[in-house]
């Protein structure tokens, strides 16, 4: 159990001279002992690099980690005492599932009759008890992923369990199970869990609080909420929700707003700071108004889709895409109307330079 | 649970016809000239006498066959308890990236490139007493070795030679298994605060069945039909310390024409090395396929 600090950058480069020679841009972060946190972001934004600094299977290029407090920028895995389950089940060919689970704590010399105990419980967990005695090798790859999950999670004195996409392979009905089981061993055990994935279900479901990453930046730390409600950067609108935030640019021209070149009075109490704004506002927050409607944009409906429980409208206006998500009993509109859509409202958020501003 | 009627369509056969033509050439024939040989007696091109299994059971009786079966077995297993675990820790040293391995396996690949008999005749001059560097050193260190004339070495010269020809190709294959492990399997076993031996033990060593499982197929069924190189080296001597059993079947048929007892030993050298084979492949499937077995 640790509360890790990190204040570091990376790059794989001998000697980084642009952002983009670094795979982690100069950041500080702390992981509070016992938390659940996610780190979310597309291939390539660091994620895993981060991850691997923090297990210690990667020295960073600048700067140190540190473990309640201390350095352990150079130290071994096994000194930070960290686990780690990878996006590719690791299983021992040759040994059991319990002769597996109990290979961490075997390698750390932990008495005999411990060890039995606390596999027994971590495959009670898993509801692998009726596996034990099996070769791991015969097992299904969703299986051989428990192992390995139990694997990290066997050692009780372990600082973080840290996971590196482990539901990759996992078929989407197990994926579900397995993540509930995660969230509830988390409740049980106590420990650090830091979850990197590429799936925002994923992450928001896991985690307390989840940090979204783009090319090697951490761009806001928060909970789900937080990110779905006021995204602090532009890349978080877009990656977060599906779809993403729509954005639109908007300045301020005397009492009115310019948004898209259409101007609509400025809503009382709220002003914008002087320059090129953007709007973001999320699908499910852009309403349906009467024609000419105050506040409202006029805008043409390019597709109308059927999602099942909602409407999807994807309409354009000025050049800019705009997504709506509209009740089913809403009268669908055809494609090439025009219609006139509400996107100004409390949870309309306002970027420069895409930081958030207000 | 489809029952579609395939059309019926001869035709295929004609399509396999190339393949048991030359199976047909190239081994069911010779093969089948043997059996022919092995129940005649050939006295001259013209006269010939069907003896029926006479000449199974004198070969199946004869003492110096019993002597190069014995040499033989015990070489091929000394081969194979030298060259695995050598090639295995030969596999592991060997550098994994960089110009410092393709460099490394150049080096370890030249003595497979080396013809069978050349190997023998760089050995007769290497271990010679006069002029030959290990004869000349081994002699310096106060050893009496004397490969020509002494049995033992003789024997073990023809062990070295062996491994040093051969064992390249176990360090390869296992080199070739080794770099097919993914990075995650260890940096999983650092994180399990897994020892070097509990890495080579339960990671290296699991994964490189496969290939360990061919580097024992192929040796073994190379060094027991081992010919070229004793006969280049010793010539079967002194006395008959290095007459492996192809040597004595060649003496047997070449040198002293008994086709017949020479045919029906060659059948029985044949099922030996089919059998062998056939037991140690079983043998190494199923330590490999066991965990399979026991979850259903």
């Amino acid at each position: 159990m640790a509360r890790i600090d990190l204040d570091l950058a990376h790059s794989y480069k001998p000697n980084p001279k642009e952002d983009d020679d670094y795979a982690l841009l100069p950041l500080k972060m702390s992981f509070r002992d016992g938390g659940a946190y996610a780190l979310l972001g597309p291939s390539g934004c660091g994620k895993t690099t981060m991850l691997n600094i923090m297990s210690g299977l990667l020295v960073p290029s600048k700067g140190t980690v540190l473990f309640d407090g201390v350095d352990a920028t150079h130290t071994t895995p096994q000194q930070r005492n960290i686990a780690q389950v990878f996006q590719f089940p690791v299983i021992y060919d040759t040994m059991t599932v319990a002769e597996n689970l109990a290979f961490p704590l075997k390698n750390r010399k932990v008495p005999a009759d411990q060890i039995k105990a606390r596999v027994a419980q971590i495959a009670e967990m898993l509801e692998m008890s009726h596996q034990l005695d099996q070769r791991a090798a015969g097992l299904s790859a969703d299986q051989k992923q428990k192992i390995s999950l139990g694997r990290g999670l066997v050692r009780a004195d372990v600082s973080a369990v840290l996971f590196d996409e482990p539901l990759t392979v996992i078929d989407p009905h197990l994926k579900w199970q397995l993540r509930r089981k995660l969230k509830q061993i988390h409740h049980e055990l106590k420990l650090t869990l830091i979850y990197v994935t590429h799936d925002q279900v994923e992450a928001l479901t896991f985690a307390e609080e989840v940090v979204v990453m783009t090319r090697g930046r951490a761009v806001q730390v928060g909970s789900a909420e937080a990110l779905f409600e006021r995204p602090a950067h532009t890349f978080v609108g877009h990656f977060i929700g599906s779809p993403g935030m729509n954005f639109l640019p908007v300045s301020q021209a005397g009492d009115s707003w310019q948004v898209a070149r259409h101007p609509i009075p400025a809503p009382v109490g709220r002003t914008l700071p002087a320059g090129d704004l953007r709007l973001g506002v999320r699908p499910e927050y852009v309403t349906l108004a009467e024609a000419g409607g105050g506040g409202a944009l006029p805008v043409v409906v390019k597709q109308v889709q059927d999602i099942g429980t909602y409407l999807m409208l994807t309409a354009a206006i000025d050049g800019c895409v705009i997504k709506a998500r509209l009740p089913l009993e809403a009268s669908a509109p055809n494609v090439g109307d025009t219609v006139w859509l509400r996107v100004v409202g409390e949870h309309t958020c306002f970027y420069k330079d895409e930081e958030l501003v207000t | 649970m489809t029952t579609t009627t395939k059309p019926v369509n001869q035709k295929a056969w004609f399509l396999i016809l190339p393949v048991l033509v030359c199976v047909a050439f190239s081994a069911i024939l010779p093969l089948m000239t043997v059996v022919n040989y092995s129940v005649q007696d050939i006295i001259s091109p013209e006269r010939r006498v069907f003896v029926g299994t006479e000449w199974f059971a004198k070969v199946m009786r004869d003492s110096d066959l019993h002597a190069a079966l014995w040499r033989q077995l015990t070489y091929s297993f000394a081969v194979l308890a030298i060259e695995i675990p050598l090639g295995i820790a030969l596999a592991l040293s060997m550098p994994a990236t960089g110009w410092k391995s393709s460099a490394v396996l150049v080096i370890v690949a030249l003595s497979l490139l080396i013809p069978w008999n050349v190997v023998g005749t760089i050995w007769q001059i290497f271990c010679r007493t006069d002029i030959g560097l290990l004869g000349v050193a081994l002699k310096g260190m106060g050893f009496d070795y004397n490969y020509t004339g002494n049995a033992t070495h003789a024997w073990l010269t023809v062990l070295v030679m062996d491994v040093w020809h051969w064992t390249p190709l176990v360090a390869l294959l296992g080199y070739a298994g080794l770099r097919s492990i993914p990075d995650a399997y260890y940096q999983a076993a650092r994180i399990d605060g897994a020892s070097k031996f509990a890495v080579f033990r339960y990671i290296q060593l699991p994964k490189m069945r496969g290939v360990l499982m061919i580097a024992v197929l192929l040796r073994f069924m190379d060094s027991f039909m081992i010919y070229t190189e004793p006969f280049v080296l010793t010539g079967g001597g002194p006395g008959n310390s290095t007459t492996f059993l192809s040597q004595y079947l060649t003496q047997k048929a070449v040198g002293q024409f008994d086709i017949g007892p020479a045919a029906a030993f060659s059948l029985i050298y044949f099922l030996i090395i089919l059998l062998l084979c056939f037991v140690l492949y079983n043998w190494m499937q199923r330590v490999g396929t066991a965990d399979k077995e026991v979850v259903r």
